[in-house]
C-alpha cells in the first residue's frame, strides 16, 4: 500500500506501524465522574466497517508523524490522510 | 544418444552445442533449449512420476503451467526440488533428477498404487485412517508420505544470496508477446517509462512458437526486431526472465528476476535471484493465454501433450515430440501443429475433430466428430483408439497433441479478489470490470484471440493509458497477420472416461470430481478442496476450467452458474529465499553494538542478543571455567567494592517544552509536575487498559528539560506511545519528543567505592558529595578534564550508585577510563547476569514482571498510581477485577532446603491442596542465585502475597518434575530499607 503523507507525498505503507479506529483521539476524561463505563467503551468497543474506516498510522520509519488515514476496508483504496494532530484539534482536544 | 528427434531451423543457437545429465544419462542439446525441449530431442519422452499413482508422465505443456514435467534440478545444497523442466534453460553441465520414484524412472515400485486407485479417490484422506486416531500420526501419515511426494529438499544451507529492489515506472507491461510488444511500443515511442517484464528468456511469447508471419516476416523476426528497437529507447526496461508474480494494492507488482538460474553456479557476487517492488502508475497485463486439455481415457501418457505445446517444440526449439503424431481438438488452432509439423516433415497420422465441420486439409487426413476415446502404451503412448461416425480405429501413433481451446490468462486480475466472467464465443472466463485500481488487460489475456486482434487490443489500451498519464501518443498501425481462425466448440471430455485426467500433477480424474458431485461437494470451492483439483505446484492452470466445467456438465448447469475459484500470489512457485532476500543469517536483522563492545570482547566476553543488541553477559576472567563463576564474582566484586555496567541500551528519550511536566504527568501514572530540576525519579508507564507497560526514570536537568529512560526492549514502543499522547491526544501541549538512545553512551557505576571511583573522573568544580549530590539527584558535569557528561544518582543494583553519560563518540574511552580508575579499587566489569542478579536480590521488576498482565497493584505499587490527576491508564487500572482482594502481588521466594533452586516459571500451590490449574495461587517469574545470600532465591506473583509473607507454599514445575517447599519472603532480600542506597 501508499500512504500519501500530508507532509512527505507518497509514502510505502512498510515505514509505517498500524495503532487502529481514529476513534481512539477521543479519549475521555479521566476525572469525570463517568470516567469508568466511558474508558471501557474508549478502550474496548470499536465499529467493524465494511468501507471507508478512518484509522491511526504512525510514520515510524519516516517523520514520526501519527496520521488518520481513511481507508477503505474491501478495497484498501485510501481517500483521505490528514495529520492525526490537525485531526485531533478540529475534534476538540488541546492539552 | 543423438538428438534423433531434432527438426531443422527453430531459435536454438547449433554453434553452442551443451552437454547435460538426466538421472545419470549424458546427452546434449543447444543453447536455447529448455530442459524438456533438450529431452525431447533426444527421444525422452518420460520425465516424472505422477504424485498419488505414479503413473509415468512426460511434459504436458512448454512453460510455466507445466503440471508433469518437474525434476530435481543440480545436486548438493543447491538442489531444488519440483522444478519444471519446461522452464529450466539448458545449461552446460546442466544435471537433473526426476523424482518420486523408486528405484527408477522406468520401473517404480510405487506404481503399484495406480492398481489401488479406487481406494485412492476423491476425499480419501477423509474417509480412510479415520480410526484410531494414533494410527495416524505413526503409521498411515509416514506411509502415505513416503508413498506420495514431490522432491526432497536438500536440506543444506542455500549457497546462494539473493537480492531485493525498488523500481518505479510509468506503466508496467506483464508479458513481452504481440500485445505486450506493441503496447511498449506505443508508449515507449510516446516517452513513457515503462518497464516490458516477461518469464522467458526470449522475448516474444508465441510470436517465436508460431510459424505464422506478421507484415511478412516472420513472427519470431518481428519480435527480434521489436525487441533491438525497444532497447536502443532509454525510457524503456526490458527485464527478461522476470516473472511478475503478484499484483498488489496501490498499483504495487512484486517481480521475480532468475538473474543466475541459466548458469550452472551464479558468478561472484551475482545473486541468485531479485525480488522487485515495482511502484506503477498503470499496468498493462498481456499475459497471455494457457490451452487447456480435453480429459478421455488415459490421456496423461508421456507422448501426450497441448497441442500449442507440441507446435512450440517443433517451431521454436525444432524438436519433433514424436514421428507419428495425431491431433485432438474442438478448435481450429490445433489444426496449425499438424500443418506445422507436416511442413517440418513430421508424419501426421491423423486430426481428430469433436466438430462435425473441422476443417479439411490436403495433406493429412482429419476425422471429423470424432473422439479418441483411450490410449495404449507403457512408459510413453504407442497407440490411440479413436470413435468416428464410421466406428471404431487403432492408430498407432507416439506422439498425440491435445487442445480444448485457451484460457486467458487473468490470475493476477484476481489478485484483489476480482471475479472474471465467463465469454461464451470463446467459452472462457475473461476478466472483468472489476480490475485491480490502474491495471488494464490486452490481448490474448483479455479474450483477443487472434495475433491481429491482441495487437490492435494492446495498441487501444496503450493509447489510453499514455493519454490518460499526460502524454501524446502515436497510434500504430497493426501489422498484417496470418492467423485468422481461432473457432471453437466447447468440448470437454469424452463421455465414458473414468480415469481421465484432469489436474495431472495432483490426479484428479473425471471421476473423481463426479464422485465430488455425487457426495455432495458441488461448490467449485468444496470439489477443489475434495478433490485437491488445482492445488499442486501448477496451481490448476491446465486443468481448473475443465475441471469445473466437468462440474457443471455433471450437474446440468452452466458455468457461469457453477462459478470459479480465484487466484491468489505468487503467479508461479517462488523460491523461499527471494522473499528473505539479504536478510538471513547473521544479516537477518541489524545489529545493535553498545559502546563498550570492543573493550567487552578483548576481554572475552560472552554476548547475549537483546533485541538487536548484543549485550556483553559476563566477563570470564582466567581460572574461571563456569559461568556463575564469573557472575557471582561480578556481583561480589560490586558489592563489596565497586563495578560498572554498560547501560547504553537503555531507551533514551529527551522531553522538552513548556509543558514538559505536565506531558509527563499524563504518560506516568505518578506525579511529576512537582518534581525538583536536579532530581529524578521513578516512573511507571501504564497501558490505557491498566495493565503496567514500562518503567524507568526521568530526570529533570531543566524546568523544561527532562530526560526519561525505558527499558531496553520498550525504547521503540514507548517512544511511539509518547509521540501518540503528544500528538493526538494533547496536540496543544508545548512539548518536543526525540529519542537519544543512541546519542549518549551511559554506564553504572555501582558499590561501596563508586563515589571514590567517580571523584577521579568527574573534574574538580563538581561536588559530587554525598550532601552535594544526593540519592536521585541529576545534573550536567564535565569529566576528564572537559568533556560534558550527565550525572545521575540512581540505582538498579541497591548499591550507592551512579549513571554517567557522555556523548557516544566517547563512550569506548569513557568505558575504558572509568575501568581503569577503578582498579584501584579492585573493581571490575559487571555483565547482564550480574546486572539481573542484583536487581532480583533487590526485588526491582522488569521485563519479566512487567509481562503485559500486571497492574501497578500486582508489582506493589498500587498506591504510586495518582488519583489526583488524569493520567493513561489509571482509570482502567481501578476496574474492579484488576484490584480483587486475593490480587497477585510481587514477593520473595527462598527453598526451604538450602539446596533447592526456585525456578522461574514454576507455579505455586497452598500447601496440601490437590496440584491443578484450579487452585493456581501464582507463579514464578524471575530467579538466581544469590552470591550475597549464598542459596538460590527468586521473585513472582503471589495471591495475597504481601499477606501471606513466611507462609510456605509448594512450588511446582510438572514439566521439569520439580516439586517442593518455598518460604514468602519479601521480594527486598538485600538491604530492604534502601540504607545503602544514601550513603
Amino acid at each position: 500500500m501508499i500512504i500519501n503523507h500530508p507532509l512527505l507525498g507518497p509514502r510505502d505503507a512498510a515505514e509505517f506501524t498500524y495503532l487502529g479506529d481514529a476513534s481512539l483521539i477521543n479519549r475521555p476524561d479521566g476525572m469525570a465522574e463517568n470516567a469508568l463505563p466511558a474508558f471501557i467503551d474508549y478502550g474496548y468497543l470499536r465499529d467493524n466497517v465494511a468501507g471507508n474506516h478512518r484509522e491511526l498510522w504512525f510514520h515510524e520509519q519516516g517523520d514520526r508523524s501519527w496520521l488518520v488515514v481513511t481507508r477503505h476496508t474491501l478495497t484498501h483504496e485510501i481517500v483521505k490522510v490528514e495529520l492525526a494532530a490537525d485531526v485531533a484539534r478540529k475534534e476538540g482536544r488541546s492539552k | 544418444m543423438t538428438q534423433t528427434r531434432r527438426l531443422s531451423s527453430g531459435l536454438i543457437n547449433r554453434q553452442r552445442p551443451l552437454n547435460f545429465e538426466f538421472d545419470g544419462k549424458k546427452f546434449s542439446g543447444y543453447q536455447g533449449d529448455t530442459l524438456a525441449s533438450a529431452l525431447l530431442a533426444n527421444g525422452v519422452q518420460l520425465m516424472g512420476r505422477s504424485f498419488k499413482y505414479h503413473r509415468p508422465r512426460g511434459p504436458f505443456t512448454s512453460g510455466s503451467e507445466e503440471p508433469n514435467a518437474i525434476v530435481e534440478l543440480r545436486e548438493g545444497a543447491r538442489k531444488e526440488p519440483n522444478t519444471r523442466a519446461t522452464t529450466i534453460e539448458l545449461y552446460d553441465d546442466l544435471i537433473a533428477k526426476s523424482q518420486n520414484r523408486w528405484p527408477s524412472l522406468g520401473f517404480d515400485m510405487m506404481a503399484v498404487n495406480d492398481l489401488f486407485s479406487n481406494f485412492l479417490t476423491a476425499g480419501f484422506y477423509y474417509k480412510t485412517f479415520m480410526w484410531p486416531a494414533a494410527f495416524w500420526e505413526k503409521l498411515y501419515e509416514p506411509i502415505i508420505r513416503r508413498a506420495a511426494g514431490l522432491g526432497s529438499a536438500s536440506l543444506e544451507a542455500d549457497p546462494d544470496c539473493y537480492d531485493k529492489g525498488f523500481l518505479h515506472c510509468d506503466l508496467l507491461i506483464i508479458g513481452a508477446g504481440a500485445a505486450g510488444l506493441a503496447a511498449a511500443l506505443v508508449t515507449g515511442r510516446a516517452g513513457l517509462d515503462v518497464i516490458l517484464a516477461d518469464e522467458d528468456f526470449l522475448i516474444g511469447g508465441r510470436l517465436n512458437q508460431e510459424s505464422f508471419s506478421i507484415d511478412d516476416q516472420a513472427g519470431s523476426a518481428f519480435a527480434a526486431s521489436t525487441y533491438e528497437e525497444l532497447a536502443s529507447l532509454p525510457n524503456v526496461k526490458i527485464m527478461k526472465r522476470t516473472t511478475v508474480v503478484g499484483a498488489f494494492d496501490h498499483g504495487i507488482y512484486g517481480l521475480v528476476e532468475r538473474v543466475a538460474d541459466h548458469l550452472k553456479v551464479p558468478a561472484d557476487g551475482q545473486p541468485r535471484q531479485r525480488l522487485w517492488r515495482v511502484y506503477s502508475q498503470s499496468a498493462l497485463l498481456c499475459a497471455g493465454a494457457t490451452e487447456r486439455p480435453i480429459a478421455f481415457e488415459n490421456n496423461d501418457r508421456p507422448g501426450i501433450m497441448l497441442a500449442g505445446a507440441m507446435r512450440a517444440y517443433a517451431n521454436r526449439w525444432a524438436t519433433a515430440v514424436g514421428d507419428r503424431i495425431a491431433i485432438f481438438a474442438n478448435n481450429d488452432d490445433a489444426h496449425r501443429t499438424a500443418h506445422d509439423l507436416h511442413r517440418l516433415g513430421v508424419e501426421i497420422a491423423a486430426v481428430i475433430d469433436s466438430r462435425p465441420e473441422a476443417p479439411t486439409s490436403a495433406h493429412f487426413e482429419v476425422l471429423p466428430a470424432s473422439e479418441v476415446v483411450n490410449t495404449h502404451g507403457r512408459l510413453g503412448i504407442n497407440s490411440i483408439d479413436v470413435k468416428t461416425p464410421q466406428g471404431l480405429r487403432q492408430l498407432q501413433v507416439n506422439g498425440l497433441g491435445v487442445s480444448g481451446g485457451w484460457n486467458p490468462n487473468i490470475h493476477l486480475t484476481c489478485h484483489q479478489r476480482g471475479r472474471p466472467q465467463w465469454d461464451p464465443v470463446i467459452s472462457a472466463f475473461v476478466p472483468s470490470a472489476d480490475l485491480p485500481k490502474s491495471l488494464l488487460v490486452a490481448g490474448a489475456a483479455n479474450g483477443k484471440m487472434t495475433t491481429a486482434a491482441a495487437m490492435q487490443d494492446a495498441v487501444t489500451m496503450a493509447m489510453k493509458i499514455a493519454k490518460d498519464l499526460g502524454h501524446k501518443p502515436k497510434s500504430l498501425k497493426v501489422p498484417k497477420t496470418s492467423d485468422e481462425s481461432v473457432s471453437v466448440t466447447p468440448f470437454w471430455y469424452v463421455t465414458g472416461t473414468q480415469r481421465g485426467w484432469v489436474d495431472q500433477q495432483n490426479d484428479v480424474t473425471v471421476k473423481d470430481i463426479k464422485l465430488a458431485h455425487q457426495e455432495n461437494f458441488r461448490s467449485v470451492e468444496h470439489l477443489k478442496r475434495y478433490t485437491t483439483l488445482g492445488m499442486a505446484t501448477d496451481q490448476g492452470k491446465t486443468s481448473n476450467v475443465l475441471g469445473l466445467a466437468i462440474m457443471a456438465q455433471t450437474a446440468g448447469q452452466s458455468i457461469p452458474e457453477t462459478g470459479t475459484t480465484i487466484y491468489r500470489p505468487p503467479y508461479s512457485p517462488t523460491a523461499i529465499g527471494v522473499f528473505a532476500g539479504r536478510s538471513r543469517d547473521k544479516d537477518f536483522r541489524p545489529v545493535r553494538k553498545t559502546p563498550s563492545h570492543k573493550w567487552a570482547e578483548e576481554q572475552g566476553a560472552v554476548f547475549v542478543e537483546v533485541g538487536m543488541w548484543y549485550r556483553a553477559q559476563w566477563f570470564p576472567r582466567a581460572g574461571e571455567t563456569h559461568w556463575r563463576q564469573s557472575v557471582d564474582r561480578e556481583v561480589k566484586t560490586t558489592r563489596e567494592s565497586v563495578g560498572i555496567c554498560d547501560v547504553t541500551t537503555l531507551g533514551k528519550i529527551d522531553v522538552q517544552g513548556a509543558d514538559a511536566a505536565a506531558f509527563l504527568n499524563k504518560v506516568y501514572c505518578n506525579g511529576f509536575a512537582k518534581l525538583d530540576v536536579g532530581k529524578t525519579r521513578y516512573g511507571l508507564m501504564l497501558r490505557e487498559d491498566g495493565i503496567a507497560m514500562d518503567d524507568g526514570t526521568a530526570a529533570r536537568l531543566a524546568e523544561d528539560h527532562f530526560v526519561v529512560t525505558t527499558t531496553t526492549a520498550n525504547a521503540v514502543s514507548v517512544y511511539r506511545h509518547m509521540e501518540f499522547v503528544r500528538q493526538v491526544l494533547s496536540p496543544d501541549m508545548d512539548v518536543q519528543l526525540i529519542s537519544t538512545t543512541e546519542s549518549w553512551a551511559q554506564y553504572a557505576v555501582a558499590g561501596p567505592n563508586a563515589r571514590n571511583l567517580l571523584r577521579k573522573i568527574v573534574d574538580a568544580e563538581f561536588d559530587i558529595s554525598n550532601e552535594a549530590f544526593p540519592f536521585m539527584a541529576c545534573g550536567a558535569i564535565t569529566v576528564c578534564g572537559g568533556l560534558r557528561a550527565r550525572l545521575f544518582r540512581i540505582s538498579f543494583s541497591g548499591e550507592l550508585a551512579y549513571e554517567i553519560a557522555v556523548p557516544t563518540r566517547y563512550g569506548d574511552a569513557m568505558f575504558r577510563a572509568l575501568v581503569e580508575a577503578g582498579e584501584e579499587f579492585g573493581g571490575c566489569a559487571y555483565g547482564s547476569e550480574a546486572l539481573g542478579v542484583m536487581r532480583i536480590e533487590k526485588g526491582h521488576a522488569a521485563g519479566n514482571e512487567l509481562n503485559g498482565t500486571t497492574t501497578a497493584l500486582n508489582l506493589g505499587m498500587g498506591r504510586i498510581v495518582s488519583t489526583r490527576k488524569d493520567s493513561i491508564g489509571a482509570v482502567l487500572s481501578r476496574r474492579e477485577g484488576l484490584s480483587k482482594d486475593d490480587a497477585l502481588k510481587l514477593v520473595g521466594f527462598k527453598p526451604c532446603r538450602a539446596s533447592d533452586q526456585v525456578p522461574a516459571g514454576s507455579h505455586l500451590m497452598t500447601k496440601g491442596s490437590p496440584i491443578d490449574a484450579k487452585h493456581d495461587q501464582g507463579y514464578v517469574t524471575s530467579a538466581c542465585y544469590s552470591p550475597t545470600l549464598g542459596h538460590h532465591i527468586a521473585i513472582g506473583f503471589l495471591k495475597s502475597g504481601d499477606k501471606r509473607l513466611g507462609e510456605t507454599v509448594r512450588l511446582v514445575s510438572p514439566l521439569t518434575n520439580i516439586e517442593h517447599d518455598v518460604e514468602v519472603v519479601s521480594a527486598h532480600f538485600v538491604d530492604p530499607e534502601g540504607d545503602k542506597l544514601r550513603v
